[in-house]
């Protein structure tokens, strides 16, 4: 695998990352792209932040109608 | 423990709620419908197992998930379903330049911190999960919301593990873009 990936293929990566264990390789790759690409990691910490929010999605509901 | 009549009063008050949860994840108003119905059913006939210790819409809406679970189940072993991920595959290109950077980086969004903003962040991802296709947003809700895991998404929906990440990397670019737009 290439060390510097475009962020197009980041942003996939990430996804997937939430979705299945990533392989030495593109768990590196990620970490050297964030050290350089703000962008990224913003990206990174929204798909986060999205994926707290979603969870408490029927929780927050508990207090609100 | 209040009278039975009581305790029906109080089911019914919380079926509205129950049917905008149900609906949001189903995408499909009678079938929402048809899985609040049964939760407020099940309620009633296990009220004996209701310990007052949760709030009675927090017991209800456990109930509620895996009707919705065993809803999403039966739909998708009906042959009607497109086994394809909905949406088009350059949709999201127009983000990056040819050589697959940023054109328009995400930026720090806030966190909210505060209930009130919490509220309102939640308030803006509903509104943004109802705009995503059906399909998608099912998919999505079963992996984010009800935590189920990928293979079992997949066999579920009747899709390949790749199609599944597909549809899942498309949900959260979509949604990213839509709060980009209302969270700020």
């Amino acid at each position: 695998m290439k060390l510097m990936l475009p962020c197009k293929e980041v942003t996939r990566l990430v996804s997937q990352g939430l979705d299945r264990r990533l392989g030495f390789g593109e768990r590196v790759a990620l970490r050297v792209h964030f050290a350089i690409c703000e962008g990224c990691g913003n990206f990174e910490r929204q798909m986060k932040l999205l994926r707290e929010a979603v969870r408490q999605l029927g929780e927050t509901g508990a207090q609100s109608t | 423990m209040p009278a039975p009549s009581d305790f029906r009063a109080r089911l019914e008050g919380e079926r509205p709620y129950l049917l905008r949860y149900a609906t949001l994840q189903l995408r499909d108003a009678d079938r929402a419908e048809d899985c609040v119905q049964e939760t407020l059913l099940a309620g009633l006939a296990g009220e004996a197992g209701y310990d007052g210790r949760s709030s009675l819409r927090t017991w209800l809406t456990g109930i509620l998930k895996h009707k919705i679970v065993d809803a999403i189940r039966r739909s998708s072993r009906e042959p009607a379903m497109a086994l394809e991920p909905e949406g088009d595959p350059s949709e999201f290109d127009a983000l990056f330049d040819p050589r697959g950077h940023w054109t328009d980086a995400p930026t720090a969004w806030e966190r909210p911190d505060s209930a009130l903003e919490r509220t309102q962040f939640l308030a803006a991802l509903e509104a943004c999960l109802e705009r995503l296709p059906a399909r998608t947003a099912r998919a999505f809700m079963m992996r984010e919301h009800m935590g189920l895991e990928t293979e079992e998404i997949c066999k579920e929906l009747g899709v390949s593990a790749t199609n599944c990440w597909v549809m899942l990397y498309r949900a959260r670019m979509a949604l990213r873009l839509c709060l980009e737009r209302t969270w700020k």
